[in-house]
């Protein structure tokens, strides 16, 4: 099955970690700034007198979450598009590879990429969370590639509709950034005008939000069943879409 | 040997849009020979070759490459051709060698890639990254890929596009290598003299569709059977003497370099021998075939450079 995956993916990893600025983008980035903002926090959380303490602890690992998850779709937009405008796509369709191999190994090659990160932020974490503080890490892990896998499907799409290089992250920036406001990370939903919840509740990142918040409190993965059938069915329009529109030239 | 064509392409038709790239295109590529198809930018000759190559649907028409079908015998067909592609890159940061391991990794029965990258002079850049060849040692690194799973049928699209003259004579050279090795070669450019230099057989193409095809030799011949003897000599009657001569058709002069034209292989023969019939003092002699850039005019009544 899918001849040449783990070649393309090894191959793929390889070439990608040769590249300075964008091991800087989607590892160092999220996870310096997990360091940078765990350290005002954790300086933060011994003094029960300040109020935010808690939902800074809750809230920052998801947002450095989300913000992995976001930087790995840029990241796979700008791949595809660069890989399209120079014919690299054209050149290994025209090899006994599978053209879904070739989509698949870039999913691959982010999600390892992701699991990286979150090994790093796991380790860096460990210095500014309280010890005995029991977090579901692994739980946590699993959410955090569940919804990345999801959001790539929109990468496809966004791939596949800008034509050039040069604008497809910018207006991946844009469709994934913009999503960020009424998503639940920084507002809770319930707070927000009418009409804004119910922009946030056809937004997929909303439910990516809340699995991981969620996974990340410790709650069961049965109570958001809801959350992961939003995602999977993302997942399952958008490949579809992305399937008609995407283009290998 | 079998006699049927290796690649037969009878009225093809594709358009896109509302622009017809290509028109009614027919040809065959033999077995063992080097088939240019051979026109202006913009022509048809990419599309026609990657309808060829199974990467594009005609709209009309057939196409054979071994009695099968280039889209629905795409898996069968795969491990039989080779393709270089007009302007490919490659990732950035992929070394050389790693580029050929992988394509070897896709085919059953790839042959060395080792001795491939000597034969192509790329040994000394196994571990160089893409992006720091040159244009001539990327070139040669596509036909490298192209030849990966020993094929029997390469495809070279606009192969020395860009490259400077030497890169070019070394890139002329291992196509020939690839024909001696028994391979049949189908190739486009739209460098004349690279098509003279290298085919066995061309077709021009212009504007979708195929002006006329045959050996080189065969479409000077026939389209372009003036010859011209440019004699310098200060004889004072050489003018008159030439005009006589039966091949002749006309005699001009600048200063003493007199310019003969006529038709036939027997100008020049005449030439030399009214030359030393008159015993005439010759300071310098050329003759100046006509090449198929001649050709291409005389069928299209424009340069191809235009």
């Amino acid at each position: 099955m899918l001849r040449g995956l783990w070649t393309l993916t090894w191959l793929e990893i390889k070439i990608f970690i040769r590249e300075p600025m964008g091991l800087i983008g989607t590892v160092a980035i999220p996870v310096l700034m997990f360091v940078v903002l765990g350290r005002s926090v954790a300086s933060r959380l011994t003094t029960s007198s300040w109020q935010g303490a808690e939902t800074l602890r809750n809230g920052l690992p998801v947002f450095a979450a989300v913000f992995v998850a976001i930087s790995t779709v840029l990241s796979l937009v700008a791949i595809i598009s660069i890989y399209r405008e120079g014919g690299i796509l054209k050149r290994l369709k025209a090899t006994p590879l599978e053209p879904v191999t070739i989509l698949v190994t870039h999913v691959l090659v982010k999600l390892i990429l992701t699991a990286i990160t979150i090994g790093l932020m796991v380790l860096v974490g460990r210095r500014y969370y309280p010890t005995g503080v029991d977090v579901p890490v692994f739980s946590f892990s699993l959410a955090l590639l569940v919804s990345t896998w999801s959001i790539l499907s929109i990468g496809f799409i966004i791939a596949s509709l800008v034509r050039t290089a040069r604008f497809a992250p910018p207006v991946g920036s844009l469709a994934l950034y913009s999503m960020l406001p009424f998503c639940g990370l920084f507002t809770p939903i319930e707070t927000l005008p009418a009409p804004l919840q119910t922009v946030s509740s056809v937004l997929p990142l909303t439910y990516a939000v809340s699995l991981l918040s969620g996974i990340w409190k410790g709650n069961p993965w049965s109570s958001h069943l809801g959350d992961l059938a939003a995602l999977v069915l993302v997942f399952a329009v958008c490949t579809v879409i992305a399937s008609r529109v995407f283009r290998w030239e | 040997m079998s006699s049927s064509p290796v690649v037969e392409v009878s009225g093809i038709r594709k358009a896109y849009g509302s622009t017809v790239a290509v028109d009614n295109v027919s040809f065959a590529v033999q077995e063992g020979e080097i088939f240019g198809l051979i026109g202006p930018n913009g022509a048809g000759k990419t599309t026609t070759m990657e309808c060829v190559e199974g990467l594009r649907q005609p709209d009309a028409g057939r196409i054979g490459v071994f009695g099968l079908d280039p889209i629905k015998d795409a898996r069968a067909l795969q491990s039989r051709i080779g393709v270089q592609f007009q302007q490919a890159e490659l990732q950035k940061r992929i070394k050389v060698r790693e580029a050929v391991e992988l394509w070897a990794s896709l085919y059953d029965a790839p042959v060395d890639a080792a001795r491939l990258l000597e034969q192509l002079g790329l040994s000394e850049k196994c571990d160089a990254w893409f992006m720091t060849l040159s244009g001539g040692q990327k070139q040669r690194l596509f036909i490298a890929l192209a030849l990966i799973n020993d094929p029997e049928l390469v495809f070279l699209d606009e192969l020395t596009t860009g490259l400077d003259p030497q890169a070019r004579r070394t890139i002329w050279d291992l196509v020939r290598d690839i024909k001696d090795r028994g391979k049949t070669v189908f190739l486009t450019t739209h460098l004349m003299e690279e098509a003279e230099r290298l085919c066995d057989r061309v077709a021009i193409i212009e504007h979708g569709r195929i002006v006329d095809h045959d050996s080189p030799a065969g479409l000077i011949a026939r389209h372009c059977p003036q010859r011209r003897t440019v004699v310098a000599t200060a004889y004072p009657n050489a003018t008159e003497a030439f005009s006589r001569l039966t091949p002749v058709d006309d005699v001009s002069s600048d200063g003493e370099e007199l310019t003969v034209s006529g038709r036939g292989d027997d100008l020049v023969t005449a030439v030399i021998h009214a030359i030393s019939e008159h015993q005439m003092q010759v300071t310098s002699f050329r003759t100046e075939r006509p090449t198929l850039e001649d050709v291409f005019l005389t069928l299209t009544g424009h340069s191809i450079r235009d």
